[in-house]
């Protein structure tokens, strides 16, 4: 048994930046798969949590995810960046390749996972530090000590909050408003350039106001990251989104449990104009949920 | 008198629905007996306060703080200078020893422990620890150290430091408690380890409160005195040396001056007393003063 030499490799951030040769013009077809889910299931303990998700995410779109509550979308959205991990009772099966990387392989450091793929939470969590640390916090981590002033500033301009917040870098995150906070947590996870960045539910916490910049800046960065969004709100789907994937529940008749499951997932004008499930029209109707 | 229209009606009823008088009497009452209890809490301890100001102030000269202490407590004249030298070294020591070692098993019960047997059984001992009376303390280290080593500084301060342990460690567990998982779980996922999301994310953001926990540990372990008495003897001469000989604190000679019949003695108690209030007074500002510091370059 060869070990070493069939050791998974993580794929580097800068390998990930490198030009793509296919460009704007026609974003649509044959874009890169960055995640391939295969045969995917999530038990917390001995609870089904979510069965038998299959699906490619491809690289610089916007996957949605949505369903009702308890459907698993964001337990699906944390096995990309193995967060799931510290949740004890938690348990994977399946595949979750990322570019023919096992990302549950034994062999993989979880930690490394997480230096490639960002993650921005429901409710904005900046440090109880300086706006300047927070954001600095991930390249610091990852031993970047040189420019990290222009790294900051790079990662503010693309959150689309350093005009707000360039004279007082040194003041605490902790004094912005919600929609700052969010969008220094967005800042705070492109500063380490992940190539990729889940987005549970980031809106929840904010006003129409502070939702509808959060919105604009994902179709600003979306050409530099692959972006996959979980959202109990249809209406951001459709205007967001390039694909989306509709999860619900079903009752397991033996235990009265739930399990939530994958049941469509296409192009997001295809998912809200001509559904092929009929469960996704009622949901995206209106109907149901 | 014509009939009062809708709205004047209820314009009424809702003036008496807000200020109706029972309402603002128990209002009244509540504030009032709110106020009261305060006062009455304060009263105590302005009262000692002032009182030990007023009876010790005259002690407290330079002589007070460099000489060493006469050879019998009835006579007027001497020191305290050892005694004083005694509690900041003895103190010391046992902060060097019972803070690190608190902080670090509560870092183990909360981040790590979680429900798991051995958590609960070192929680469950160090609240029992924590009801231990000094003076048993005091006996406990008698009988392991000073009957093998002889009485001296180290011997109070390993004392003092079991007394201080548990309160560290259940007071700085309270405070990661309080820290929120939002914040780990930012930080695991920007790809950060536990042990350096402890150091960088949550150590940082519960200071403050750890630091005011670690000071009621060291005040309490400052006015101490059945613990002392067994374990560091007795000395009327500067000794600073924790593992050498025997040494003497402010409040084993509160304890020893307030005792006798003698007006020069109780004086003397009455300035050791102070002074005890004031380092203690002094070290409380000064990690104020520090833990501000750190709060504000974490939360300006």
């Amino acid at each position: 048994m060869s070990t070493d030499a069939t050791a998974p490799v993580l794929p580097t951030a800068a390998e990930h930046h490198a030009p793509t040769p296919e460009v704007t013009s026609d974003p649509h077809p044959q874009a890169e798969v960055v995640f391939d889910v295969q045969g995917l299931n999530v038990y917390y303990g001995g609870f089904k949590a979510v069965r038998d998700v299959d699906l490619h995410i491809h690289r610089n779109e916007i996957t949605a995810f949505i369903g009702p509550s308890g459907c698993g979308k964001s337990t699906v959205l944390r096995c990309f960046d193995r967060m799931n991990d510290l949740i004890e009772s938690a348990r994977v099966e399946g595949k979750v390749l990322y570019h023919g990387v096992d990302l549950y392989d034994s062999r993989v450091d979880p930690v490394e996972v997480r230096k490639r793929i960002g993650m921005v939470f429901q409710k904005p969590n900046p440090f109880p530090k300086s706006i300047y640390d927070n954001v600095a916090f991930g390249p610091r981590l990852n031993g970047n000590k040189q420019n990290l002033d222009d790294a900051v500033e790079k990662a503010l301009r693309g959150a689309a909050l350093w005009d707000e917040v360039k004279d007082r870098l040194r003041k605490s995150a902790m004094g912005l408003s919600g929609g700052q906070q969010q969008r220094l947590c967005i800042a705070r996870a492109i500063a380490v350039d992940p190539e990729v960045v889940l987005m549970d539910e980031p809106c929840s916490a904010l006003d129409p106001i502070a939702t509808a910049r959060i919105e604009d800046l994902m179709q600003e960065i979306k050409s530099l990251y692959t972006i996959i969004i979980v959202t109990h709100n249809m209406q951001q789907a459709a205007r967001v989104s390039d694909r989306t994937a509709f999860f619900t529940t079903e009752v397991n008749p033996e235990s009265d449990s739930r399990t939530g499951l994958l049941v469509e997932y296409d192009r997001t004008d295809k998912m809200f104009s001509a559904p092929a499930d009929e469960r996704t029209e009622n949901y995206v109707t209106g109907r149901f949920g | 008198m014509s009939e009062p229209s809708v709205v004047d009606e209820s314009h009424r009823l809702l003036l008496e629905a807000t200020t109706s008088r029972g309402r603002r009497v128990r209002n009244k009452l509540a504030t009032v007996w709110m106020v009261g209890a305060l006062v009455v809490a304060l009263i105590p301890l302005a009262w000692v306060v002032g009182y030990v100001l007023i009876k010790g102030i005259s002690s407290l000269d330079a002589a007070w703080f460099t000489e060493e202490l006469t050879a019998t407590t009835r006579r007027a004249g001497g020191g305290m200078g050892p005694a004083i030298v005694g509690t900041l070294v003895i103190t010391a020591g046992a902060t060097i020893m019972a803070v690190p070692l608190g902080i670090l098993g509560a870092i183990y019960l909360n981040e790590y422990g979680g429900n798991g047997v051995l958590a609960r059984v070192i929680r469950f001992m160090s609240d029992v620890m924590t009801g231990v009376p000094s003076i048993v303390m005091g006996l406990f280290i008698y009988t392991v150290y000073t009957v093998n080593f002889g009485q001296n500084g180290f011997g109070g301060s390993l004392a003092l430091a079991c007394l201080m342990l548990p309160i560290v460690i259940r007071s700085t567990e309270e405070m990661l408690k309080l820290v929120p998982d939002e914040l780990r779980q930012g930080s695991y996922a920007l790809g950060n380890r536990k042990w350096r999301t402890i150091i960088s994310v949550v150590l940082p953001a519960a200071f403050g409160g750890i630091m005011s926990g670690v000071m009621l540990a060291i005040a309490r372990a400052a006015g101490e005195t059945a613990p002392l008495i067994f374990t560091i003897g007795a000395a009327r001469a500067f000794n600073a040396n924790l593992f050498e000989g025997q040494m003497t604190a402010l409040s084993t000679q509160i304890f020893s001056n307030a005792r006798v019949p003698f007006p020069a003695a109780q004086d003397r108690a009455w300035g050791a007393a102070l002074t005890l209030v004031a380092i203690v007074f002094l070290f409380t500002v000064a990690a104020r003063i520090v833990s501000a510091r750190v709060a504000r370059r974490h939360n300006a």
